[in-house]
């Protein structure tokens, strides 16, 4: 390569300079654009103005529970309205107990549906209707849900509730006599209700995945099951952790259902065929009749708990993501 | 246009001296209803490399994509005629597809390594279909990795995300993933397009070394590369019907220096309308 001759440099003349500006403003636009910022901003902002609003005024109103009871409150069993003792142990431990048999059964068939209908384990005309009718789910109002589960999951469950007193009652978690409405059919509801959740965005999240990757386990000689258990699922994992949480989040605080399947029983039993209470169970059935200032204070006591512990589940989530995508780039 | 080609194809043996590897007779192929590809024969010679080259859209894809099923992951597919691996039917009922996959290997046109640790991507295939012990395993990985002369760069990290390797890296080590399963075919589907010069150079001096060892398809856009790399060239093209047909196949040279179809000609002297 030989060097070029160096150009002889000309000075910018007045022609070139024709129509070349960059400052000033066009029309309207920036204004447009200014105000849709201050717009957006706004509104984003006035989101979180109203969760600390709710907080706060929550704590307010709970106050005189805390203030009474401190954090004692947590571990004491007493819920006594005419002597105006309060402890919120048993719905603390109700809510988490239901909660964690929805997750445990939820998960599960969730993923078995996010991978039956993500990956091609059936034809397409088939697995289409099968996501769509999943997510239908969603759509049930709780109320209808919980009725479905008086009249109908009740009944039918009674006689395994039974089954499972009669042969296993050496384990602790079955060793009552079931009456019908029971820690382990809220559970079940609850799994039900948050099904289409954990399905619909693990779905989402296997879809998402390259094909490329599909492509490549194929080539190397993989089944399809192989994929799907050694490259989709963990490429998945994170996506699925934060769908199991989502539900989590939503089993925790689901009132209407779990009221009416639960059997609102303050006592803490360790069988899950006893019917035992939750907080948001607790709330609707009691707020409507609390009139005494420490009775509310020590629901909303409860509703700040409740508060705490979807907070503390989204944080681990939040946690659990990161950890695991970074594993998986590290 | 000035071809250099590889010193094996200017005196390429005569084709009766080969053993194709794979035999493809009279192949159709389409997607649901739509031909892609149509009355395409040729051979794969055991111990050559092949190109395949051609104008987008000829079916040079779609063709390597038939040769080891793995263009059925994209939905429904039907084939006329016949490709027989070594004498067997591959599109025979009784064929199992893993089985097949695992001989005849394949490196796609974007590096797609698993979001795992660069052992783990080698070890994949291995692992798929037995239970290596740790130290066998660790020898296939470790010469994988050498036949794909990747070794020496990531011996101290193998543990390290296979997603934090160059792009050129991380091809070649799709095709050391590849190679840990012992194919004997490798079919390699435009491994450059997505990487540069230099990681372009090593990946050609990866296939010529490792020509010793199993036969290898490769589809390239680019001639220059076809006519360094190859010994055999087979010249897709498709006229207004949309099918992608194959127009000359032989050795290298006579492709680029001495086409019989004027189509072949016009094609690698950068004449092609």
């Amino acid at each position: 390569m030989t060097a070029s001759p160096e150009p002889a440099k000309k000075s910018i003349s007045r022609d070139m300079l024709q129509g070349v500006n960059l400052t000033g403003q066009e029309g309207n636009h920036s204004l447009v654009d200014q105000g849709f910022t201050w717009l957006v901003q706004g509104v984003s902002v006035s989101v979180v103005v109203i969760l600390g609003w709710m907080s706060w005024v929550i704590f307010g109103q709970a106050r005189p529970a805390i203030e009474q009871f401190g954090l004692g409150f947590l571990w004491t069993q007493n819920w006594d309205v005419n002597e105006l003792v309060f402890g919120a142990l048993p719905y603390i431990y109700g809510t988490l107990v239901s909660s964690a048999i929805a997750l445990f059964i939820a998960l599960p068939i969730g993923l078995a549906v996010a991978i039956v209908t993500s990956e091609s384990f059936l034809p397409p005309w088939l697995r289409s209707p099968i996501a769509f009718i999943v997510e239908l789910i969603a759509a049930i109002p709780s109320v209808i849900v919980g009725l479905w589960g008086i009249f109908v999951l009740i009944p039918f469950l009674q006689p395994i509730q039974q089954w499972l007193f009669q042969h296993f009652s050496w384990i602790p978690i079955f060793n009552s006599e079931p009456a019908g409405p029971s820690m382990l059919i809220a559970g079940i509801i609850l799994a039900i209700m948050i099904l289409p959740t954990i399905a619909a965005i693990s779905r989402d999240v296997l879809i998402a995945i390259p094909k490329e990757l599909r492509s490549a386990s194929a080539s190397l000689g993989a089944t399809p099951w192989e994929t799907t258990f050694r490259v989709l699922l963990p490429s998945a994992i994170s996506g699925i952790l934060g769908a199991a949480m989502l539900g989590l989040g939503r089993a925790l605080g689901e009132t209407m259902a779990v009221t009416m399947v639960i059997g609102n029983s303050d006592q803490i039993s360790l069988s899950l065929l006893d019917p035992g209470n939750t907080i948001p169970a607790l709330l609707a059935n009691q707020f409507a009749e609390a009139s005494d200032g420490l009775h509310i204070g020590a629901l909303m006591y409860l509703a700040l708990i409740l508060f705490a512990l979807t907070l503390i589940v989204n944080m681990i989530a939040i946690v659990m993501v990161k950890f695991l995508s970074a594993n998986g780039q590290s | 246009m000035q071809f250099s080609f590889h010193d094996s194809a200017i005196n390429a043996s005569s084709t009766s001296d080969l053993i194709p590897a794979l035999r493809v007779k009279d192949l159709a192929f389409y997607y649901g209803s739509q031909k892609a590809i149509e009355s395409v024969s040729m051979d794969i010679y055991q111990g050559q490399v092949t190109a395949i080259i051609g104008p987008s859209g000829c079916g040079k894809s779609t063709f390597l994509k038939a040769l080891n099923r793995i263009s059925e992951l994209e939905g429904v597919v039907r084939v006329e005629g016949q490709v027989e691996f070594f004498g067997q039917d591959i599109y025979s009922r009784q064929v199992n597809l893993n089985r097949l996959r695992r001989q005849i290997g394949m490196v796609f046109q974007k590096p797609n390594p698993f979001p795992s640790s660069i052992y783990d991507n080698v070890a994949y295939g291995v692992r798929v279909f037995s239970r290596p012990n740790r130290v066998s395993l660790d020898e296939t990985v470790e010469s994988a990795l050498r036949s794909a002369a990747l070794w020496n760069e990531v011996k101290d990290n193998l543990s390290k995300s296979a997603l934090g390797l160059s792009g050129g890296q991380q091809q070649r080590l799709c095709i050391a993933r590849a190679l840990a399963v012992k194919p004997k075919i490798l079919l390699m589907d435009e491994p450059c397009s997505a990487l540069d010069p230099i990681a372009t150079m090593k990946i050609e001096e990866l296939i010529d070394s490792l020509r010793h060892e199993l036969t290898i398809a490769i589809v390239t856009h680019n001639m220059q590369q076809a006519s360094r790399v190859s010994q055999y060239t087979a010249f897709f093209s498709t006229d207004e019907s949309r099918i992608g047909q194959l127009v000359e196949f032989g050795a290298t040279t006579q492709i680029f220096m001495a086409a019989s179809q004027s189509r072949t000609r016009d094609y690698v002297q950068g004449r092609f309308g």
